[in-house]
C-alpha cells in the first residue's frame, strides 16, 4: 500500500491569466495530520478543491488513493469524494435542516442504513464533538464554534479517510479554538485518517500537526516538522511564525509613488 | 474635435451593445445548459418524492394565499368590468362566459405566473443564491451528492407541478368572485350566470390550453429562477440583482410565450 494516501505532483494552476501555483510538490502520508500554511490569497483552499476534483489543475496532477482526481469520469470523482471529509470555513450547514439531519445529511444519501441505526449513528458522531444535546437545535441558533463542531461531526459521518479542514480556527474565541484543535487531532487518530489542514494560524498549528508546508508566491516555499520550522532562519518562515510586520512579504501593496498619489498624478 | 468625440462615443455604444448581446446569449446558453442538466438529474426528484412533496410546499402552499385573494379580487373586477359593458347591449347575463373565458384563457395562467414570479421565485433565487454564497452547494458537492439532482431538480418539478394547480384554483376562485358580485350584488340571474357559462366555454380549447400555458409558464418561471439563484455571484449585492432578474426576466417571458402561444392556439 503507498505510504501517501495524497500526493500532489508538480501542479500548477491558475486562471484569469494569473498563475497561482507553479510547480507545487507535497506528500500527505496516511494517518498523520498535515498543514498547509501560508497568506492569504496564496491559494491555501484552491489546493483543498484541487485535491477534491471541485477544479482541475493547469499542469501537474494529484493524485488520491493512488488516482489521478482530474483524469476520473465525474462518477470516478464522486467515488473518491467518499473517501472524503470536509471542513468548510464557516461550517456551510444546510440551514434548513437540523443539527441532526445535517450529520444524517451523507448518510441518507449515500447508505441504505435503517432509520434507528442512523440515529445512534448521528448522536454517537455528535458526541463526539461534544454537541449530543444539540441535536434538535437549527444551524441559526448555534454559535460560530458549535457550527464549526457540527461541521466536523458532518465531515466524519461516513468515516473518511480523508478529513480537509478550511481556515478551521477563523474567527473562534481562544477556547472554542482550543477544542477544535484537540478534536482535529482526536479524530484523526480514533479513525486512523489523514487530515490536511488549510490555516494561517500559527500557534494552533505548531501544537498538533505533524507537519507543515509553507506556501508563499505560488510554490512551497518551506516544509517541515513545527519544530524544523520554528527553528528556520528562511527570512519568509522567521517573518511568518513570528508574525513580523515587514519582511519578504512586504507591508504596502504594490503601489505608485506616494506623493504622486497623494497628488493624483499617479498611472 | 466634436467629431472624434462623437466618434468614440459611437464605437463605445455600439461595443456596449456587442457586449450586452453576448452576455445574453451566452447567459441564455448557461441557462439552457442547467435545464438539461436539470432535466436528465431528475431521476431523484421522482425516486425520492419527498423531497419534490417538500418543495411544492414551500413554492405551491405557500404561495396560495396571495394567489387566492389576487384571484378573487380579479374576478370581482372583471364581473365589474363585464357588466357595464355588456348591459349597454342588453347582454348582462353572458357576464358569467365574459368572467370565465378571461380567466381560465389568459388572466388565469398569466396573472397566476406573475404572482408565482413575485412570491416563490424570488424565494427560490434568493434560497439558491444564498447556499451558494455560504458555500452549502460545494458542500454537497464534496459529499459526493450533486447539487443540480438533489436541489435544482425538486425544486424545478415542484414549481411544474404547482403552476398549473395554481392558475385552476385562480380561475375558480375568480370566478366565484365574478359570481357573488354579479349575481347577490348587482342582480344577475344566477341559472343565466353559470348555464351560458357551461355552454360555451370548451374543455379543449379553453380549459385545456390554458392549463397548457400554465405548464409552460411553470417550466420557465421556475427555470429562470433557479437559473438566476445558481448563477448569482457569492455576495449580497450578487444575490439581490439576481433575485430583481427573476422578477423581471420571468415577467417578460411569460408574457411573450403568452403571446406565441396564443397564436399558435388560435391557428393565427
Amino acid at each position: 500500500m503507498n505510504p501517501n494516501i495524497v500526493e500532489i505532483d508538480n501542479l500548477s494552476f491558475g486562471y484569469k491569466g494569473r498563475m497561482l501555483h507553479q510547480g507545487i510538490n507535497m506528500v500527505f502520508p496516511r494517518g498523520k495530520v498535515v498543514a498547509i500554511m501560508g497568506g492569504s490569497g496564496s491559494g491555501k483552499t484552491t489546493l483543498l478543491r484541487l485535491i477534491g476534483g471541485q477544479i482541475k489543475p493547469s499542469k501537474g496532477e494529484v493524485r488520491v488513493d493512488g488516482q489521478v482526481v482530474h483524469k476520473q469520469s465525474r462518477e470516478g470523482v464522486y467515488k473518491l469524494r467518499r473517501k472524503m471529509g470536509m471542513l468548510f470555513q464557516h461550517g456551510a450547514l444546510f440551514t434548513d435542516l437540523s443539527v441532526f439531519e445535517n450529520v444524517a445529511f451523507p448518510m441518507r444519501e449515500h447508505t441504505d442504513l435503517p432509520e434507528s441505526m442512523i440515529r445512534d449513528l448521528v448522536l454517537m458522531k455528535l458526541n463526539a464533538v461534544g454537541l449530543r444535546g444539540a441535536y434538535k437545535m437549527m444551524p441559526t441558533e448555534l454559535s460560530g464554534g458549535m457550527a464549526r463542531r457540527v461541521a466536523v461531526a458532518r465531515a466524519i459521518a461516513l468515516d473518511p479517510s480523508i478529513i480537509m479542514y478550511d481556515e478551521p480556527f477563523a474567527g473562534l474565541d481562544p477556547i472554542s479554538m482550543g477544542v477544535v484543535c484537540d478534536l482535529i487531532r482526536t479524530l484523526n487518530d480514533a479513525l486512523g485518517a489523514t487530515s490536511i489542514i488549510v490555516t494561517h494560524d500559527v500557534e494552533e498549528t505548531f501544537r498538533f500537526a505533524d507537519y507543515i508546508y509553507f506556501v508563499a508566491d505560488g510554490v512551497v516555499a518551506a516544509e517541515g516538522t513545527p519544530e524544523d520550522l520554528r527553528n528556520s532562519d528562511l527570512p519568509f518562515v522567521h517573518q511568518f511564525v513570528f508574525g513580523e510586520k515587514d519582511g519578504p512579504v512586504a507591508f504596502h501593496y504594490a503601489a505608485d509613488d506616494y506623493g504622486r498619489t497623494m497628488l493624483g498624478t499617479d498611472t | 474635435m466634436i467629431k472624434s468625440a462623437i466618434l468614440i462615443a459611437l464605437v463605445r455604444g455600439l461595443r456596449s451593445i456587442g457586449h450586452q448581446s453576448i452576455k445574453g446569449v451566452w447567459r441564455f446558453g448557461a441557462g439552457m445548459r442547467l435545464f438539461w442538466l436539470t432535466l436528465i438529474s431528475s431521476g431523484e426528484s421522482f425516486r425520492r418524492f419527498h423531497l419534490t412533496i417538500r418543495e411544492i410546499y414551500f413554492t405551491g402552499v405557500m404561495s396560495l394565499i396571495i394567489i387566492l385573494v389576487s384571484a378573487f379580487f380579479v374576478g370581482m373586477v372583471l364581473g365589474l368590468q363585464g357588466y357595464h359593458t355588456l348591459q349597454r347591449y342588453g347582454s348582462s347575463e353572458a357576464i358569467g362566459v365574459l368572467v370565465a373565458l378571461a380567466l381560465v384563457r389568459e388572466l388565469g395562467p398569466v396573472v397566476t405566473a406573475l404572482l408565482f414570479a413575485g412570491r416563490a421565485g424570488t424565494a427560490i433565487t434568493a434560497e439558491i443564491g444564498l447556499m451558494k454564497a455560504t458555500e452549502q452547494l460545494s458542500a454537497m458537492e464534496m459529499m459526493a451528492v450533486s447539487p443540480i439532482s438533489r436541489v435544482i431538480a425538486p425544486r424545478f418539478w415542484a414549481g411544474v407541478i404547482a403552476m398549473p394547480i395554481l392558475a385552476i384554483l385562480f380561475s375558480m376562485v375568480g370566478i366565484l368572485g365574478g359570481y357573488l358580485l354579479a349575481v347577490p350584488v348587482i342582480g344577475v340571474d344566477a341559472g343565466a350566470f353559470w348555464s351560458q357559462m357551461q355552454a360555451n366555454v370548451d374543455w379543449r380549447h379553453d380549459i385545456l390550453n390554458g392549463v397548457i400555458k400554465s405548464f409552460v409558464f411553470g417550466v420557465a418561471c421556475t427555470m429562470i429562477a433557479l437559473f438566476e439563484g445558481y448563477d448569482a455571484p457569492p455576495t449580497a449585492e450578487g444575490v439581490s440583482r439576481a433575485t430583481t432578474r427573476t422578477v423581471v426576466t420571468s415577467s417578460l417571458a411569460v408574457l411573450g410565450l403568452d403571446f406565441i402561444l396564443t397564436s399558435f392556439m388560435l391557428n393565427v
